[in-house]
């Protein structure tokens, strides 16, 4: 008995569904007529190294939220930041600006 | 009523252009194509018709400022020649692959080396496989004609596919001819004056072009390109169907000339077919059964209707002003001679090579070519090249 | 039956080449002169021989004339008639060549009609025009084209001089255009036959 899917899984498969149906099912040139579909596929996965916050030091600038290449920086809800890990790929970049070193990368265990 | 005019042909391109009233222009000037900018310019800063004409740095952002001005729905040209056309390259795939009906015009020009401005089909041969419609005109009217069909041909829903208008660099660019201009009526009758893209950019209706292929779909995307490409023939023909109903002046993929009862006849593309049909003429007023097929569309290529033609003839003689370096001769050659393979009946095929650089081919020149292929002097293993010394 | 061209009834296309210098307007000649025909329902082409234009380098210009729609398309080898703008080509360029037998040479020159055969080698018919002064007179510059369509009018008779200057003033426009449709008038009195 398989796990039931997850919701961005069934996404996933329904906009993919064109592309197992041959060559002339397929939208012309892959156009695609649904916007932020890069969000049904996480990127978390990829990392070795997660950012882990100090609160203590943080004081809420928000340079790692514009330095973030992948956009998974967010204000929460104590007016500091929290890393959405679903799509973080463990780059650093936010750790390396960070004025304070509030950010440390630690090594995930999966 | 259609009015007669004198024109050079580069002005018939810029007044194609205006009578489609297309929204963006961007080019780089380049000879031959020089004065088909320049007017569109002047034309645009003189508020003969609203576009935005965008000078652009280099004919790569020619291509890529019609890109994304098409991506948005607007009607879009563009013309070059040469080695703009080279620098346009990678470009030319993707406004294709990515399904852009752009138009552009290509006064075909030699491409360096050595430095050459003059006229011949190098550049668009180097670019054939881009997947575009290629077209190629003769005179003003050829010019102007297939320029406004080839804005319907390429908006059509089933074929979004750019379009490229060859024609002769010089001996058509700088030609003062003589043209019938039809009234602004007629030609909003045959071609709406502003394209409803089916698909664009729009924040209220969001899309993505140009997604990532994996090799998991893309050799599936470049079959339906292919398959998009050869469909187009159909749409190619019955726009020029109605052209003809509307303007009266009839157009197909090819056009054969006195080739009912020939035995020996031409093919090639552009202006030196003007040149090939007085060859025709004087070799049948001495006696030979000569005939000429004058090509229109070359991709896609209308292999039926070539078949169709050639049907009773003993010999074709290819003329392309391009060699396929170190290959098999020149592009037409090449075609044809992979094309009759197989076919029931044998067809020989004569390859000559002229025109390279600019060379006036001369009706003369025609003449000589046939005489050749009298003689038996043309082995169906070389291609002969029309050059000083031996060939 | 296209035109009288000196004299001669012309049945057949008729192919003309230019020879001038840089900037003296030779190409714009040849258009013209396309433009008149084509007003007058003709077909005709005018082209120049294509390269880098360089003011005062000797240049050509081409034109063709016919009923029939003209669909050759290379450079004129063996012209019905020539035209000089500039007599000083003479000694570097061989403005015969390939003249058709019964051809006709238009040529602006300060010598008498007997003298610019002598210096030209050629005994057939010949239009002279005194151009330069013409041009100097009336326009100010010497840029004979104008004054070259004139004479060429009256040499050949292949348009009618009403519809060359109805090209002249469409071309220039203004001040310009009534200037240089004066010198193709004045040239077509003065041009001297023979």
């Amino acid at each position: 008995m398989g796990e039931a899917k997850s919701e961005v899984e069934e996404k996933r498969e329904r906009l993919e569904a064109p592309l197992r149906d041959g060559w002339r099912k397929l939208p012309h040139s892959l156009l695609i007529f649904e916007p932020a579909t890069s969000l049904y596929y996480y990127t978390g996965d990829w990392r070795t190294f997660k950012p882990v916050r100090d609160r203590s030091k943080c004081i809420a600038c928000l340079l790692c939220w514009v330095y973030c290449p992948e956009g998974c920086i967010y204000i929460a809800s104590d007016g500091g930041i929290d890393v959405d890990l679903n799509y973080c790929k463990g780059c650093g970049i936010c750790a390396k600006e960070c004025p304070l070193g509030a950010i440390t990368m630690v090594e995930e265990e999966k | 009523m259609a009015r007669r005019i004198a024109v050079e042909d580069s002005h018939a391109v810029a007044l194609a252009a205006k009578m489609a009233n297309v929204d963006v222009i961007a080019a780089y000037p380049i000879t031959p194509q020089t004065h088909i900018v320049e007017e569109l310019s002047r034309m645009v800063s003189d508020g003969e018709f609203d576009a935005e004409y965008i000078n652009v740095e280099s004919e790569h952002s020619a291509i890529s400022a019609c890109i994304g001005a098409s991506a948005v729905g607007a009607r879009c040209f563009t013309a070059t020649a040469g080695q703009g056309l080279a620098l346009m390259h990678e470009i030319l795939f993707i406004a294709a692959g990515n399904r852009f009906p752009i138009v552009m015009a290509i006064a075909n020009r030699c491409l360096s080396p050595n430095i050459n401005i003059w006229g011949d089909q190098s550049d668009v041969m180097s670019s054939r496989d881009c997947g575009w419609i290629q077209i190629f005109a003769e005179n003003a009217q050829e010019i102007f004609d297939l320029i406004l069909s080839a804005f319907k041909i390429s908006e059509d829903d089933r074929v979004l596919l750019p379009v490229a208008v060859n024609f002769d660099g010089f001996y058509a660019t700088h030609v003062v001819e003589r043209m019938d201009l039809p009234e602004e009526e007629e030609v909003r009758r045959f071609l709406p004056p502003h394209r409803t893209a089916r698909y664009k950019l729009d924040p209220d209706r969001p899309l993505t072009f140009g997604a990532i292929g994996f090799p998991a779909i893309q050799f599936e995307l470049r079959r339906q390109w292919e398959e998009a490409l050869c469909n187009s023939k159909q749409v190619v023909k019955e726009v020029w169907q109605e052209f003809g109903r509307i303007f009266g002046r009839h157009y197909d993929v090819l056009e054969p000339y006195r080739m009912e009862d020939a035995e020996i006849g031409f093919i090639l593309m552009g202006g030196s077919s003007g040149t090939c049909r007085v060859a025709v003429d004087r070799l049948r007023e001495r006696g030979f059964k000569a005939g000429m097929i004058k090509l229109r569309l070359f991709r896609p290529f209308p292999k039926e209707e070539i078949l169709e033609a050639v049907s009773r003839l003993k010999t074709l003689i290819t003329v392309d002003k391009h060699i396929c370096l170190g290959g098999l001769g020149g592009p037409l050659f090449n075609d044809l001679r992979s094309l009759f393979y197989g076919f029931q009946r044998r067809i020989n095929v004569a390859g000559f090579i002229a025109g390279v650089g600019g060379r006036d081919i001369k009706v003369e020149d025609f003449e000589h070519m046939f005489e050749k292929v009298v003689k038996g002097e043309v082995s169906p293993e070389k291609h002969v090249f029309i050059v000083r010394g031996e060939s | 039956m296209l035109a009288a061209l000196y004299d001669r009834k012309v049945e057949s296309m008729i192919e003309v080449r230019w020879h001038g210098r840089g900037g003296q307007g030779a190409v714009t000649a040849a258009e013209i002169l396309a433009h008149a025909a084509i007003r007058e329902g003709k077909y005709a082409q005018a082209f120049p021989s294509f390269g880098p234009e360089r003011r005062g380098a000797p240049v050509l210009a081409f034109n063709r004339f016919d009923d029939k729609p003209i669909w050759v398309r290379s450079d004129v080898y063996e012209p019905d008639v020539v035209a000089v703008l500039d007599p000083s080509l003479l000694a570097a360029v061989n403005v015969l060549g390939g003249l058709k037998p019964d051809g006709v040479v238009v040529i602006n020159a300060r010598e008498t009609l007997s003298e610019i055969k002598a210096h030209l080698g050629f005994q057939g018919k010949t239009a002279l025009i005194n151009a330069t002064d013409i041009a100097l007179e009336v326009l100010k510059v010497p840029i004979v084209n104008t004054a070259m369509v004139g004479a060429f009018i009256k040499a050949t008779g292949l348009v009618k001089l009403d519809s060359a200057v109805e090209a002249v003033i469409e071309r220039f426009g203004g001040k310009t255009g009534e200037r240089n449709a004066e010198a193709v008038k004045k040239a077509y009195e003065v041009t001297v036959l023979g």
